[in-house]
This record gives structure tokens, sequence and C-alpha cells, in this order.
């Protein structure tokens, strides 16, 4: 099915328990957007990349992600996660972070292949972080992990790339240099950005889906002081930014 | 020093301490990184379940003790993937409930009492050399299947999500992971006793980490630190004429601290910014 949408939602909902996290929502993003996710803690933001990737299954509603099942095509997908659920202080180096990219391909036994390792070599080259490969992860600042897991991400050749609030531990600097290279992604891949930082994404991204448990899209340049107050009072919504 | 080369019981200890080591070096790394010595702990204790039981129905007490620890891995496998919330509670219980079985199969296993002991606190200087062998099977089975699945041992002890993510099956590899870690705990029972187990198993890899970048340094390191904590230990209780488990694990807890000491000082000395 070549429908030229990476991503389709039709009609979602999703609960924990009983309070609705998300409420009808539908979603199409087509191949090579670059779409920014905003809305209010607890809007359901993460909750939403989280189905998309298939680590949670919606209550009701259609998802496809490339023409089939977000399970199906998890190996399209590269994840770049919010708070990083690993220890600060694991012994292991970016390199061989970067490398977990490449898991999932090739035999189960053994190590990585010499394509595995060209390949990460390649990503960490456009992330700027070959110089640190063989650093400690726990020696590295707030930008440079965050380039490592992007890199992580990009190792896995991704169709699709996502990411949960990027920008969260790092500076204003790193920020841009973050977002310049994402920019330079998006020419060959889907760019999905969560963030909560409404006023920084618009700058770059194509359309901005405004989330607070329903879905209102907005294009960039419509976004005004009204839009923003209905989204972080009013009940559900995404917006949606096309330039 | 020449106590060692005049009795095989020493050599033979010796040679248990060094076999001891590979397996705790290797998964003793993946406990501490990953922060489940608890776990290890709840399987260590359920071993006398087993022993007990092997006691009482007559048959070999390393094969009971491999069967109950197999178990409680796999036991606690399940509750940490069904009752997370009360993963604490339950591994807790399930400690406690493998230790009172054991004691009441040897409380009704004539003339054994004695022994109790020797399984609490380990008799490295009895070990056969039957056990030696089945030592040096269990150190292959858990090195081999470390090699053999050392990406996904890694990703999964890393980032879970990621891995899953990657469509590497996370729960098979969880279960297995803990099943080695039993086999490692039986690998060290005949050394120091379930007991001090955790404390053998923990230790070493937990100095390593303080000095190495990377997982499989740190094995190696543990691991000879590990040889090198028992072959002391073994020696030290000799000459002194003291129980050997406790002195291994002194020893190595006393370079657990000197360590620990080390490198706060050397950190605070390559930051003094910060302070």
């Amino acid at each position: 099915m070549m429908t030229g949408n990476a991503i389709e939602i039709q009609d979602l909902s999703f609960s924990y328990g009983k309070a609705p996290v998300l409420d009808h929502i539908s979603l199409e993003v087509p191949e090579q957007e670059f779409l920014g996710i905003v809305g209010p803690n607890a809007g359901g933001k993460s909750t939403l990349l989280k189905i998309i990737l298939g680590l949670l299954k919606p209550r009701q509603g259609k998802v496809r992600v490339l023409g089939v099942s977000p399970v199906q095509a998890r190996r399209h997908l590269g994840y770049v996660p919010q708070y990083p659920a690993f220890a600060r202080d694991f012994p292991v180096t970016v390199e061989q972070v970067v490398l977990m990219g490449r898991l999932g391909q090739g035999k189960i036994i053994g190590g990585y292949n010499r394509r595995d390792r060209e390949i990460s070599r390649r990503v960490m080259v456009e992330t700027e972080i070959l110089d640190l490969a063989q650093r400690r992860i726990s020696q590295l600042s707030g930008g440079q992990l965050q380039r490592t897991l992007v890199a992580r991400a990009l190792a896995c050749e991704p169709r699709i790339l996502l990411l949960d609030e990027p920008t969260a531990n790092i500076d204003m600097r790193v920020e841009n240099e973050l977002f310049d290279l994402l920019k330079i992604l998006n020419q060959r891949m889907t760019i999905l950005v969560v963030s909560h930082d409404i006023a920084f994404i618009s700058g770059y991204v194509h359309r901005v889906a405004c989330l607070n448990r329903t879905l209102i899209c907005h294009h960039t340049e419509n976004i005004d002081g009204q839009v923003i107050q209905q989204l972080y009072d009013g009940d559900v919504r995404m917006v949606a930014h096309k330039h | 020093m020449d106590a060692f080369f005049q009795y095989s019981f020493l050599q033979t200890a010796l040679l248990a301490g060094l076999l001891a080591s590979i397996g705790c070096g290797i998964m003793g790394s993946y406990v501490v990184v990953k922060r489940i010595g608890y776990m290890a702990g709840g399987i260590s204790h359920s071993v006398l379940a087993g022993m007990g039981a092997a006691l009482f129905f007559g048959f070999s007490p390393m094969l009971g003790a491999l069967l109950a620890a197999l178990l409680a891995a796999l036991l606690i496998g399940w509750i940490k993937m069904r009752w997370q919330t009360q993963e604490d509670t339950l591994i807790g219980a399930m400690w406690a409930i493998g230790m009172s079985i054991g004691v009441l199969f040897i409380s009704r296993t004539p003339g054994y009492s004695a022994d109790l002991m020797s399984y609490l606190f380990g008799n490295i200087l009895l070990v056969s050399t039957n056990q030696l062998w089945e030592m040096a099977v269990l150190n292959i089975l858990v090195t081999t299947m470390v090699l053999a699945f050392y990406r996904q041992f890694l990703a999964v002890s890393f980032d879970e999500e990621f891995a899953r993510l990657r469509g590497v099956p996370v729960n098979f590899f969880y279960l297995l992971f803990l099943c080695l870690v039993a086999l490692t705990v039986v690998l060290l029972v005949q050394v120091v006793g379930l007991i001090l187990v955790i404390a053998l198993l923990t230790l070493p890899a937990a100095i390593a980490g303080h000095y190495v970048h990377t997982m499989g340094w740190m094995m190696l390191l543990a691991s000879l630190l590990g040889m090198t904590f028992t072959t002391c230990g073994i020696w030290l209780s000799y000459v002194l004429d003291m129980p050997t488990g406790a002195i291994i694990i002194l020893v190595a807890g006393g370079s657990f601290i000197l360590s620990a000491i080390f490198s706060q000082w050397r950190q605070h000395r390559a930051q003094p910014a910060e302070s």
C-alpha cells in the first residue's frame, strides 16, 4: 500500500485505567514531513509516540505506520527517548551505544559485522561525535549524550525518526545545533518531534499538532496567543503549520 | 605458601576458587550494572530449599541447588514481569520461604544438621574433584551463552525499551539472564556458602567498575579480582586457621572499601573546581 503517508491515525483513543489520555484522534503525516507535536505535560504526547512505536496498544481506532501495523514497521523507525531509560554510569562507550541501533538486523549469535560498524561510523560523523567514540557515556555533556542517542536512532537507518522532548536536558545553543541537524536529516526521512516548547519548535517544523487529549493541527504561521491559550487551557487539540 | 604444594585439598580449593571467579566476574558485572543484587540474593537463598530436599530424598546437593536456583530465577523473572509494583515484597518472601523449606528438610534428615553451616557459609576445603568438573561445566555454559548473545545482553541490560524496539525478545533474554545468574550462584555456593554469595558476586565487579569503561573489561578485571580474593582468602584462612568463606568475603569487602575511597579521591582531584 503506497499512500505517501508515513503515519495514518484514525479515530484513536487510549486510556490508562479510566481517564482518557487520547480522545478520538486522527492524524496523517505525509512522508518527508517535519511534524512537531506540542502540548502541556500529561497531554498525551509521549503516549501517542509510544502507540506509533507499537509499545502501547490503542484501545480504539486504527494506526498504520508506513502502510503496516506499528510493530511490523518497527525496524524502519528510529527513536530518541526523552529521559534516557539507562543509568548514566553504565560502563559502555559511545560507539557501543550507537552500535545498538544495528541490533535486530542480520544474525542473532555473535558480534556486529563490518557493515554495522561502517554504518555506525557514518552516523557518528553525521552527528559529529566520532571523536567521542571511545568515551564512556558517563563522561558526556547533555548535548553530547543527546547526539549519541540521535546517532543510535540513525544507525537503525530509519524512514521515520521520532524524538521525545529532545531539548529537555540541553541549553539553547545546543538546541539550535540539534534542530539544524534534524533539518538536514529531514531531507531523507520523516521526522516527528514531541516538545512542550511551542515557540522554539515552530521555527523549524512544517506543521504543528497541538495535543491535549484531543488533537488540532495548525500551520506554523497561524500560531498566535489565542491558539496557545486554547491549547494549554482548553480540552484537547492539535495545531498544524504549513509554510 | 608451601602448604599449597603439599596438600591436595588446598590445591583443589584453590582450583575451585579460580573456577568460581570466572562466572562471578562475568555475571557479577551484569548484576552490578543492572542493580539486581536483591534478585540475586533471592535466588541464592532459595538454593537452600533445593539442597535440603536433595539431602532428604538422597540425591546430589549440587543438583538440588541447581534445580532450586533455576526455579527461583524463573519465578523472580515472572514476578518482575507481572507484578512489578510488589516486586520487593514478593522477592523478599521467596527469599525467606526458600530458606524455611530448606531448614525443614534438613531438620527431618537424620545426621545431617552439622552440614547446614557449610551450606550457609561455604566449605571450599571439602570440594571434591567431581565438584570441580561440575563447576567447570557450569563455567563453560555461562561463558558460551554470554559470548554468543553478548550484543543482546548488553542492549537488554543497558536500555530495555530500545532493545525491544529493535526486535530483541527482551523477556526471553531477561529470563535467560536470570538463569545464568542462578548457575553462577550455584557455582559460588561451593566456595563461600549461600549467605555470602552476594558479596562475592558483586564486590569484584563493583571494584572493577571504578576503573574500566566497558562491560568486557569489567568482566575480565572482576574475574581476576575474584581469583585474587579467593586465593588470598584460602591462604589466609589456612595460616590463621579460620573459616575460609568468611575470610574471602572480608578480603573482598576490605578491598572494595579501599577502592571506593581511592576512586572518590581520584575523582575529587580530577575536578577540583566543582568541590
